[in-house]
């Protein structure tokens, strides 16, 4: 803990100060005398999803003292929007979480629709729930082919997950034109309509997705080794997950009934039926496999929508040129693949936003990490940190 | 019956099935191999922006009025307006400079342009061996034909196509009224 | 929510009603944090997001309109009033329950200036403020107190001074590979050391 001086007067003294490692290693060797290994599994690690870093404290192989690094990809994304447009952000959001793009997207615009009183209409909310719950599916399937690549499953199952992927990527290439850096949705609903033939295409996509799910599921959920490696591995408690403001499937799969969708409905999800799966350990094999049933679950969500949806304008009559809006701010929430995703836009009335934050779920789901990993093996904090889904995208903005 | 190493073996099941049938049955190889066969390209696919011209290069849509410079998110884009002898600014630019390595490809500047004159590309084997501008366009490299661009986009191609048509044929049609009712008035004076 | 009962039970907390939040003086925040953590009424259990703003000192001119009665005559007279907004950081925090679901509560905890920012932490009361106040500490300099793991969190160990601060001017030579853009080229020259001749 730092100290603080009584004698605030130059900033320069603050600036000055040294900073404390945080962590000062008290004793060097455990209870029998043996030496502590202290390691750094390094940014550059095919198994930590990006450039993350854990400095590890190890008693043989056993995990004392794990502490997470992370600031490599930090592209002060926030301090970008305070000089861009309102829509000039909008591309930069694409580029937070890299596998969600249109969650993102639909996040940001959900923030300044709520400060500028805009109104979408009906076909456009209709598109958002598509392209929110084909977001989850394409997420939800690299979490369970990126988690067994960590395994050591040497990329199997990772491609066939891809292939499904890649699929719904070419949908999403054919109405917004790129495949991962969307930049969809615009302040008042979508900023194009759908191509001809569109609705089809998703509905023969969504038709032989359980078809896929069952290959999947026969090939990775029996499978003993993946069962034994994650079964009791990295227990997260209901409580401490809550007090630890975690979301997402994660706290899902500890106990807790906490879906965005069904607790606090935005856009038009009230109308979809569909379930909330939670596990009841809270251990790594809950957390991926609340996914593999959360997949299911979209896919009700999906049909239904590809039938209900209504022709009509795609967005509302906004300039997005020189966009302004009143004083005031605004904090939205989605449920996104990763847990709660929330923008809180402070507006000044100016052409930009005075103050623009992201509230990461991957940042926030990994405050808990050592926790979790505490009294496992080096091996299981790979597994741990990879059920945790994290994006380093997302995490250092 | 359930023994250990069922799951396992469940999965290789389905590991040898994919395969296997993959040489029998097409979706199950979908391996394209490129260089020599490449996918097409879905109409919206965007790359990066080139200038429309309509019949000659010195008819590009452009009228150099800087929106797309401003709304650019990366500010990729760098535009001069190009001045007659006499100094007037004529509407054309003279320098239009996109750099392809800050360029993000987020189609903001063909939703802001007001005259349909930067549109997307679909061009993407663009690498170079040049580090410091071999990625920064000007303006005649930028510039391609509108029957191109047609080609490119196909449906959205053909009616701002016949739009922006429509508009030079009534500009055409105007000025030629103007040239007779110039032409004619002369004549009276020449009279007196 | 029925809120009433905050303003009996501490007198100091304040209302602000375009922001529909509440400012919490720094003295009490552990203790509103940890009734409003408990209470049955409110039962926030979950504090989603805690993020930092940095407000610099600005004047406004508020014109007020005020009609008097003289003489039996309505008279409308128009005073220019200046309200001077002194320049703080404050931390934001949404508070959430998942038990209730209930949603955002808002409360904001202002530092004394932008040069003493001691604030006390809540770290202790939600666990989820651990990184983000991080953050906010390596972003905006504001020092948490109590806070068990004080350091920064994206930027660099060393790296001096405050990036998202509104007044944060940025260093000259962070560019060392040439780039077209040549204005950042001929800023960044002026530091490389001299050849020597």
């Amino acid at each position: 803990m730092i100290a603080p001086k009584d004698n605030f007067n130059d900033l320069d003294l603050l600036a000055e100060r040294p900073e404390p490692r945080g962590y000062e290693i008290i004793n060097k060797e455990n209870s029998e005398g043996q030496e502590l290994l202290e390691i750094s599994l390094g940014p550059q690690h095919p198994s930590t999803h990006g450039v993350f870093r854990m400095d590890v404290v190890l008693d043989g192989e056993t995990v004392i003292k794990l502490k997470p690094i992370f600031g490599y990809l930090h592209r002060n994304h926030e301090k970008i929007a305070e000089h861009t447009s309102y829509i000039g952000t909008m591309p930069y959001t694409d580029r937070l979480d890299y596998f969600c793009s249109m969650t993102n997207n639909w996040g940001y615009a959900l923030a300044v629709e709520q400060l500028a009183d805009i109104k979408v209409p009906e076909r456009a909310e209709y598109i958002r729930v598509i392209m929110a719950e084909l977001t989850r599916l394409i997420n939800h399937t690299c979490l369970a082919g990126f988690l067994l690549n960590d395994l050591g499953a040497w990329g199997s199952p990772l491609l066939y997950a891809f292939r499904e992927r890649e699929k719904i990527i070419d949908l999403f290439e054919s109405v917004s034109g790129a495949r991962l850096m969307c930049n969809y949705f615009r302040f008042g609903g979508a900023r194009c309509d759908l191509p001809d033939g569109w609705l089809r295409q998703a509905n023969k996509i969504v038709d032989t997705f359980p078809k896929f799910l069952d290959e999947f599921e026969k090939l990775i959920t029996g499978n003993e080794i993946l069962r034994s490696r994650t079964e009791n591995i990295g227990i997260l408690s209901a409580e401490l997950a809550v007090n630890a403001s975690i979301t997402g499937p994660m706290l899902r799969a500890s106990g807790v009934d906490y879906d965005l969708r069904k607790a606090q409905p935005y856009g038009i999800y009230g109308r979809f039926d569909f379930r909330v799966p939670m596990g009841t350990v809270g251990d790594c094999y809950d957390r991926y496999y609340v996914r593999i049933l959360e997949m299911r679950e979209s896919l009700k969500i999906l049909r239904k929508a590809l039938k209900d949806i209504p022709d009509g304008p795609v967005c509302a009559d906004v300039k997005i040129r020189s966009f302004k809006t009143r004083p005031g701010e605004a904090y939205s929430r989605i449920e996104g693949p990763k847990g709660e995703l929330g923008f809180y836009v402070i507006s000044d009335g100016s052409p930009s936003p005075y103050r623009y934050r992201v509230r990461p779920p991957s940042f926030i789901n990994l405050t808990i990490l050592e926790d979790m990993c505490l009294g496992h093996k080096l091996a299981d904090a790979v597994v741990i940190l990879g059920s945790i889904d994290i994006v380093l995208g997302e995490v250092d903005r | 019956m359930n023994f250990p190493g069922l799951g396992i073996i469940r999965g290789m099941a389905v590991t040898a099935e994919n395969f296997l049938r993959s040489f029998s049955r097409a979706d199950r190889l979908f391996t394209t191999e490129y260089p020599e066969e490449r996918i097409a390209l879905q109409e919206n696919y965007r790359n990066f922006p080139f200038l429309v011209y309509d019949d000659a290069p010195e008819n590009m849509r452009c009228v150099a009025c800087k929106i797309c410079e401003k709304e650019c998110p990366p500010q990729c884009i760098s535009i001069e307006e190009d001045r007659d002898e006499k100094g007037k600014v004529i509407r054309r630019p003279k320098v239009f400079d996109i750099d392809y390595s800050v360029c993000m490809g987020c189609q903001i500047c063909v939703e802001v342009c007001p005259f349909d004159a930067i549109k997307m590309d679909h061009e993407y084997e663009l690498s170079t061996d040049n580090r410091f501008d071999g990625l920064l366009f000007h303006r005649d490299e930028l510039l391609k034909p509108a029957d191109q661009y047609e080609k490119m986009h196909p449906t959205e191609g053909a009616i701002v196509n016949a739009k922006i048509r429509e508009q030079i044929e009534k500009k055409k049609k105007a000025e030629a009224a103007k040239a007779a009712a110039a032409a004619q008035k002369p004549a009276p004076v020449a009279e007196k | 929510m029925n809120t009433d009962y905050l303003f009996v039970k501490f007198p100091t907390l304040t209302y602000e009603r375009p922001t529909n939040s509440f400012v919490i003086p720094p003295e009490i925040a552990l203790e509103v944090a940890r009734y409003l953590k408990d209470d049955p009424m409110f039962r926030m259990d979950m504090c989603t997001n805690c993020t930092a703003v940095d407000w610099l000192p600005t004047t406004n001119i508020v014109k007020r309109k005020t009609i008097e009665i003289i003489d039996g005559k309505q008279v409308e007279s128009v005073e220019e009033i200046i309200v001077d907004k002194p320049a703080y950081l404050e931390t934001v925090y949404h508070l959430v329950s998942v038990e209730k679901k209930k949603g955002p509560l808002i409360i904001r905890v202002r530092t004394k200036d932008r040069i003493d920012t001691r604030v006390p932490s809540l770290t202790p009361v939600w666990r989820g403020c651990e990184f983000q106040e991080r953050e906010a500490y390596d972003l905006y300099g504001i020092m948490y107190e109590g806070h068990p793991d004080l350091r920064r969190i994206l930027m660099w160990e060393g790296f001096q001074d405050y990036p998202m601060r509104k007044d944060y001017v940025e260093p000259d030579d962070y560019e060392y590979e040439p780039t077209p853009h040549d204005e950042v080229l001929t800023k960044a020259k002026k530091h490389y050391p001299v050849k020597p001749v």
